[in-house]
């Protein structure tokens, strides 16, 4: 375990402190979103195969294709998310290592869900996980990561562009990555719009499969070869496994997303595109990105009502890929679609009919500030939800206003520092936790980056975008759109739920909040908790003990 | 009088929806404790609203109104009591029948404004007839107190009494409505209508949205926050409405100017009811916040059109 007063520490460009040194690794503070160049010149090189004359690179099991690749103690592993809740592959292959008493592994994944909780959390406890370098931890894994009782190595949390610049620059180097594959030939092409499992595209992985020293296809469809489309080539596979089933259609996406029926998110996600609008940023020849959830859902359908009565039409849109993104493609709003993952039926479909129009990207494409081009710098106007916002725009995605590691944090600071255009859409408080408050508990996407702050009660603007707040000036502002100072939301925020309640810290460093370009932006400590209903990471032991006290 | 196309029903004992109330862009909302409030518990709701009324910022553009429940239960006169305070914009009473049941809480609110030191006569009363005999004697009910602004007709409740069947078209209640709106116009006040109780439906919302609105009420209530917007597209006045009407006041005061007592736009002649008209529509479309251009944009628009029109038909 880290213990904070242990280390030395200093002041990072917002003010947060960070560790110098942590585990024997230099830090390097966050020194503003587009300061820090990189510190290998080179990106990281995996190793050469030999595969001779060979012309199938099948192995019959997961237990076999383990010996192969030389899985052993302290090596590093990977798994893409695109089966989301459905998926069975990093389950099954956790359940085959610890079954070779293999242990002491870093676990480094684009991102974990729900399904994927109970595997994870044993494998921790029995030893085979002892490291995670995680993209983000949710639900009980975060709960787990805050406890600070498990994990003795600071987990790392990382944007998705983020995750590929540690990986080329060698910050992470995947020993194996196990790639859950829709579809798959014989010598490994691999796709994702093909099989049962499909899930639309597998571009979180392109990025293991170039820098992974071994590369291992897990499929549930083998076609003949060649497998079109060839997403990842065969040039990068070492393995193809074949396995019964490698995910749940059913939890790989949703069948239909719907939009939030709560009058207040639709108010916000309506303000949203109306200031975007006064802001001078629909227009012909536009591009946006917006995500899956509820606000932002909505925000992507008012938009496109919006586009379709001013007879606008936007270049490209990009984000995960929803329906109602796909309606607009069809319709001809959208002239182009780049996805990053394939939320629902919809959206995989629409990547199989359309691949011309409807592509996805590298991840590195997306959003890696060191590589050659991203997308995100492109992008017009970003949508984006927080859990907690500051009075310097800071906004907090990791962890909630308790202090537990509990949300994924994505694209969030990628997409902040790209668009032109960056708009937090949020309720103004939840539950009994203000969302606008004085000091995020945890930073993770600067304010510097962030432009617009829009609640059910008050929308405003970063005072750095003085070009905004000029624009505004030139406009009529509808009478039922308040534009006011951060403040002024703060205060809104604070007098309804009665403020906010600083987090029970413990002493232990749990997490370290990695910018996009690999500084440190803010720490996360090891929360105590307070009441049973805050608990984190109960087992029996600490539930006894927690029950005797809140009695 | 002030606009009030949209009137946003809340459930009085929701302490979730009470707060966001005032957000959504409803001219009126009316906190309920009368149909949304079960028996059991009117007093919890009461106490709630009243509370609400004093600490929840609701915003400076909407009407703040609560629809107590109906003077003869013994409800709504405790109704009154509590809830008259300084934020307190209007009082609904429903199931009214005769000019009495108003009567009965103008007086009880008085004698509430003077305990309380507020200033007589601002908080203002709506009446609802929801019964046949309440509809036959809306005449006199509109004029029975200075502090009725409105009266409204409840669909539900009247066409039950009528032994009618609510339909789409709202036959049952046509004649109803017009005789609210003949009553209203009659004493001076508005006219509101009842709800449109299917909120997914949009299009049936704004059908008959329209409908009443050529009958001549003023508002609509709603029951669900996505009604508002709709129904405010049906009353606001349309963009050739506004327009007309700036050009029908350029041509008076040019007539002025001129010092001519004869008003022509075009080739039309301008009397008094086409100039009050267009006094009224631009007076609602300020209210409503709408876009009112001036005589210079419309005219320069205008020409513009024409131009682009010239020029797709080849001309120079």
């Amino acid at each position: 375990m880290v213990k904070a007063d242990d280390l030395e520490w200093v002041e990072n460009a917002i003010g947060r402190m960070v560790p110098k040194e942590i585990e024997g690794v230099e830090i390097i503070p966050y020194c503003g979103p587009f300061n820090a160049v990189p510190t290998k010149t080179h990106r990281y090189g995996a190793k050469l195969g030999h595969i001779a004359d060979q012309k199938s690179q099948i192995v019959t099991t997961l237990n076999d294709v383990i010996d192969k690749v030389g899985l052993a103690d302290g090596m590093t592993i990977s798994f893409h998310h695109h089966f989301r809740n459905g998926d069975m592959v990093m389950n099954m292959v956790l359940e085959e290592i610890g079954k070779k008493g293999i242990k002491d592994l870093t676990l480094a994944p684009s991102s974990t869900f729900p399904c994927q909780e109970e595997a994870i959390i044993n494998a921790v406890k029995n030893g085979t996980i002892t490291r995670i370098e995680g993209g983000s931890a949710r639900g009980e894994i975060g709960r787990m990561i805050s406890s600070g009782k498990y994990i003795d190595h600071p987990l790392r949390i990382r944007s998705h562009g983020g995750r590929v610049r540690a990986i080329e620059a060698g910050d992470i180097v995947v020993d194996v990555a196990f790639i859950g594959a829709p579809s798959a030939d014989e010598l490994g092409n691999l796709n994702g719009v093909d099989g049962p499992s499909a899930c639309g595209t597998i571009n979180f992985s392109y990025v293991d499969a170039r820098f992974a020293n071994k590369v291992v296809a897990i499929t549930d469809h083998l076609v003949e070869y060649p497998n079109f489309p060839m997403s990842i080539s065969q040039e990068l596979v070492d393995y193809v496994v074949v396995v019964d089933k490698i995910g749940d259609p059913n939890k790989i996406a949703s069948g239909e997303l719907r939009i939030t029926n709560s009058p207040t998110r639709l108010k916000i996600a309506k303000d949203a595109v109306r200031i975007a609008g006064l802001l001078g940023f629909i227009k012909d020849g536009m591009n946006f990105q917006a995500g899956a959830g509820g606000i932002s859902l909505a925000f992507t359908d008012f938009l496109h009502q919006k586009m379709k009565d001013e007879d606008i039409t936007a270049s490209w849109a990009q984000g995960g890929s929803t329906k109602f993104l796909v309606d607009m493609l069809k319709e001809g709003t959208v002239k182009k679609l780049i996805t990053g993952q394939a939320f629902d039926v919809t959206a995989i479909q629409s990547m199989k009919e359309d691949p011309k129009n409807h592509v996805d990207l590298p991840i590195g494409a997306y959003a890696n500030i060191h590589g050659k081009g991203c997308t995100v710098n492109k992008l017009d106007i970003v949508v984006l939800g927080a859990s907690e916002v500051d009075l310097d725009f800071n906004v907090n995605t990791a962890t909630l206003s308790n202090g537990l590691v509990a949300e994924p944090v994505g694209g969030h600071s990628d997409t902040a520092a790209g668009a032109e255009l960056t708009i937090i859409t949020v309720p103004i408080f939840r539950g009994r936790y203000p969302v606008i408050v004085e000091k995020c508990t945890t930073v993770v996407t600067p304010g510097v980056t962030v432009d617009v702050i829009v609640t059910e009660r008050g929308i405003a603007i970063n005072p750095r975008r003085g070009d905004l707040l000029e624009q505004l000036k030139n406009v009529k502002i509808p009478r039922d759109l308040r534009i006011c100072t951060i403040e002024e939301l703060q205060k809104m925020s604070y007098d309804i739920t009665g403020g906010k309640i600083e987090p029970n810290w413990g002493d232990d460093i749990v997490a370290l909040i990695e910018y996009r370009d690999g500084t440190i932006i803010d720490v996360v400590r090891s929360v105590v908790p307070k009441y049973y209903k805050d608990a984190i990471f109960v087992d029996n032991r600490d539930k006894t003990d927690i029950e005797r006290r809140e009695n | 009088m002030r606009l009030r196309r949209s009137r946003l029903y809340v459930p009085g004992n929701n302490p979730k929806m009470i707060p966001p109330a005032g957000l959504y862009g409803a001219d009126v909302i009316s906190l309920d404790l009368e149909d949304a409030v079960g028996p059991d518990y009117k007093i919890d709701a009461r106490m709630m609203v009243s509370e609400a009324l004093k600490v929840v910022d609701f915003g400076q553009n909407v009407e703040v109104t609560v629809r107590i429940n109906p003077i003869e239960t013994p409800w709504g006169k405790w109704d009154v009591k509590q809830i008259v305070c300084d934020r307190l914009d209007g009082i609904y009473i429903p199931k009214v029948e005769s000019s009495e049941d108003v009567l009965q809480v103008d007086e009880l609110v008085t004698e509430m404004e003077e305990k309380k030191g507020l200033q007589i006569g601002r908080i203002k009363l709506f009446a609802t007839m929801e019964t046949a005999k309440g509809i036959l004697n809306a005449p006199e009910i509109a004029k029975c107190t200075k502090r009725l602004e409105g009266i409204t007709i409840g669909g539900e409740d009247l066409t039950a009494d009528l032994g009618g069947i609510r339909s789409s078209d709202g036959l049952a209640i046509h004649t109803s409505r017009q005789l609210i709106v003949l009553a209203a116009k009659a004493a001076g006040i508005q006219a509101i209508d009842t709800v449109y109780s299917d909120f997914k439906d949009m299009d049936g919302l704004r059908k008959e949205t329209e409908t009443v609105k050529i009958m001549g009420f003023d508002g609509k209530a709603c029951i669900h926050p996505s009604q508002i917007e709709v129904i405010h597209g049906s009353f606001n006045p349309t963009i050739d409405e506004i327009e007309y009407s700036v050009k029908v006041k350029h041509a008076i005061e040019e007539a002025k100017a001129r010092g001519s007592g004869v008003i022509a736009l075009g080739n039309k002649m301008i009397d008094r009811p086409i100039v009050l008209k267009a006094e009224k529509i631009l007076a609602r479309a300020e209210a409503a916040d709408l876009n009112i251009p001036t005589y210079e944009e419309i005219i320069k628009t205008q020409k513009e059109i024409a131009e682009a029109k010239k020029a797709e038909r080849g001309e120079s």
